[in-house]
């Protein structure tokens, strides 16, 4: 009932906006100048409510309303237009940048906001150091099916993924999978915090996810295809040294003006960045921190 | 989904209500059908209820028709036609990087694959599965209850099942989640630990409420007098059970069963987050993970952009799953009234 509530629901949106054509220039953000909305990446969620509440805190009569379901759900919401701010794990695909630009007529911006490794977990009883990305390709593509093959004990791997709306999920098929399709018996969860408790609670099981998360279950080395393994730490990631590190970002349909300007500067400063350290992240390094792309 | 239940258990007590009517004698019927008598407010409230009858239907006819508005395109769209071949929807296809033609639902990435088999073998896999642990349990305590447990026993596990059917299906989801899937893990050493036998039990505990309430019912109105001519004739108290309530009061558990399984194929929250949401194409295995069409619609239709072809493949889900429960829902309508004719005539 519910659903089909729902369903009704945006069926009459749909056809509302397409009706009105090319006339909603305008968001929320426009609108209500004091309200600022952002959804976006689940691996960034906890980040952008703490960055939320630092600067509503700094900035009273100002309300920022953080919500997550990942990296797509933003950037859907930023061309839906029900989102002033998309949070994003994963870079903006061509297409999104096509329906943004046919749909509203706008040229998407970038901020790069903080750095992120995307680590590998395995629960604390599975005692493997390490794992190639040819390794970890084989065994999320399903081909792989038992730690002794990549070096463990006799078990099969259980694998745990993320939703296809998720920018992580995009991240490592992209990066990992070198775009072909995850095993069909990758299971997928709603969330990191989901994944990791799976992952905790299964022998065999291995996911993935940001390296805020990683608590409970152990983080394993990663090595390039034709490389050292590479612990996930702060300067491995900001060098470059690990093979999965990535820009977590913030994108604005149009220049960011108005309250999004102000929470954006906010987010690049110092104590913006300070935050990111407290959640778990990593600061952007300092040469970085301008718009980039 | 709770109103489905009152409705149907309503349905049985009108059903009694008019075999109580129609033994009533013919001169009060003619008084109440003389329209010349009739008050004008008598008029207008009749009218008003055919009115408020009138629009549950538009309300159904009218859901549908906007779900279909958004998947119905696809067949022209060219944006469609670029990404996604309507066959693919629902045929094995060898795709690049694969060695033989394969059922896939991958919608993100490049080619999207969507195939809906998948998705409709986890559903019905879990709601099958479901039924067979439900069916039994609700069926069976139903008849317990109504002819076997003193009163003091029915007045306290009647009200204590059907309250199951009132703990929201997230609260249900988490504890399939949490503690029954490493209970089954555990127990039976599943590969997977959220699979389709424990979002199955997840379900059931769902509608085990629904199937007992309404066949509970069905039993209690089977007239008295068919048992006692039965105990009378000797018959023991197992057999008027087994060979005369049983089958007399069939209509109504049928009807139970069905709205169960319109409940089960249905059902969001507890299989979204207890079957892990592999779309694995595997027919019998019962252990291995599932996805299903609610779960896929409830996670992925909140990412698409609007008249993308995975939104339009999202809400052909959506028609399909629709068709299914509607055709069902008939059909069971219809084996419940031959069912009654056959009982009632003989």
């Amino acid at each position: 009932m519910v659903l089909a509530g729902a369903l009704l629901a945006s069926s009459c949106t749909s056809g509302k906006s397409r009706q009105e054509g090319d006339a909603p220039k305008e968001t929320a953000q426009t609108r209500r100048s004091s309200t600022l909305t952002i959804k976006g990446s689940d691996t960034m969620v906890i980040l952008a409510q703490n960055w939320a509440q630092a600067f509503m805190a700094a900035n009273p009569g100002k309300v920022i309303q953080v919500s997550g379901g990942g990296s797509g759900t933003g950037m859907a919401a930023l061309i839906n237009g029900t989102a002033d701010l998309a949070n994003a794990s994963r870079p903006i695909k061509d297409k999104e940048r096509k329906q943004l630009a046919k749909r509203r007529d706008v040229e998407v911006e970038e901020f790069r906001v903080a750095l992120d490794a995307l680590a590998v977990y395995v629960p604390a009883s599975n005692k493997i150091e390490s794992l190639t990305i040819p390794q970890l390709k084989s065994i999320f593509r399903g081909q792989t099916t038992n730690w002794k093959d990549v070096g463990g004990e006799d078990k099969s791997i259980v694998l745990y993924s993320r939703e296809n709306s998720s920018g992580t999920y995009a991240y490592f098929k992209e990066h990992v999978l070198e775009d072909e399709d995850f095993a069909a018996t990758a299971q997928t969860l709603p969330g990191t915090a989901a994944v990791i408790n799976a992952v905790s609670k299964d022998a065999g099981g291995i996911g993935y996810g940001g390296i805020a998360y990683a608590e409970g279950v152990r983080t394993v080395k990663v090595a390039p295809a034709d490389g050292e393994p590479v612990e996930p730490t702060m300067e491995n990631a900001t060098s470059g040294k690990y093979p999965l590190s990535r820009f977590l970002k913030i994108y604005s349909a149009g220049k960011a003006s108005g309250i999004a300007k102000e929470y954006l500067d906010y987010v690049l400063s110092d104590d913006g960045q300070k935050i990111v350290e407290g959640v778990g992240y990593y600061p952007l390094p300092k040469e970085a921190t301008a718009a980039a792309e | 989904m709770t109103e489905r239940v009152l409705e149907a258990s309503e349905r049985t007590r009108a059903a009694k209500t008019r075999q109580r009517i129609s033994v009533r004698p013919q001169s009060a019927k003619s008084k109440l059908a003389g329209s010349f008598h009739t008050p004008l407010w008598h008029r207008v409230a009749e009218r008003l209820i055919a009115i408020l009858a009138l629009a549950a239907v538009l309300a159904i006819a009218l859901i549908f028709v906007f779900i279909a508005r958004e998947a119905v395109p696809m067949l022209w769209e060219a944006e469609f036609a670029e990404e996604v071949q309507i066959r693919d929807l629902f045929f094995a296809k060898e795709w690049k990087g694969y060695d033989e033609p394969v059922f896939i639902w991958q919608p993100v990435g490049e080619p999207a694959k969507f195939n809906v088999v998948p998705l409709f073998i986890g559903s019905l896999k879990v709601t099958l599965l479901a039924m067979l642990m439900s069916v039994p349990l609700g069926v069976g305590c139903a008849m317990f209850i109504a002819l076997y447990a003193p009163r003091a026993v029915r007045e306290v596990v009647k009200p204590v099942i059907e309250l199951l059917a009132g703990i929201p299906s997230v609260v249900l989801g988490f504890f399939a989640l949490m503690v029954l899937a490493s209970w089954a893990q555990a127990t039976f050493g599943f590969h997977f630990r959220l699979n389709a036998f424990v979002a199955a039990i997840g379900l059931a505990l769902t509608i085990v409420p629904v199937i007992f309430t309404i066949s509970e019912d069905a039993i209690q109105a089977v007239p008295s007098t068919l048992t006692e001519a039965a105990l009378a004739l000797g018959a023991r108290k197992y057999q008027v059970a087994l060979r005369v309530v049983l089958p007399a009061a069939i209509p109504g558990i049928a009807a139970g069963v069905v709205l169960g399984f319109g409940r089960a194929i249905g059902e969001t929250m507890i299989v979204l987050m207890a079957s892990g949401n592999a779309a694995i194409m595997e027919l019998f295995d019962f252990s291995t993970s599932v996805r299903t069409v609610t779960a896929t619609i409830a996670a992925e239709l909140g990412e698409v952009a609007q008249g993308d072809p995975h939104w339009r493949v999202l809400f052909l889900l959506g028609v399909m799953l629709f068709g299914v429960t509607f055709v069902l829902n008939i059909l069971g309508d219809l084996f419940i009234q031959r069912l009654q004719k056959r009982l009632t005539a003989s």
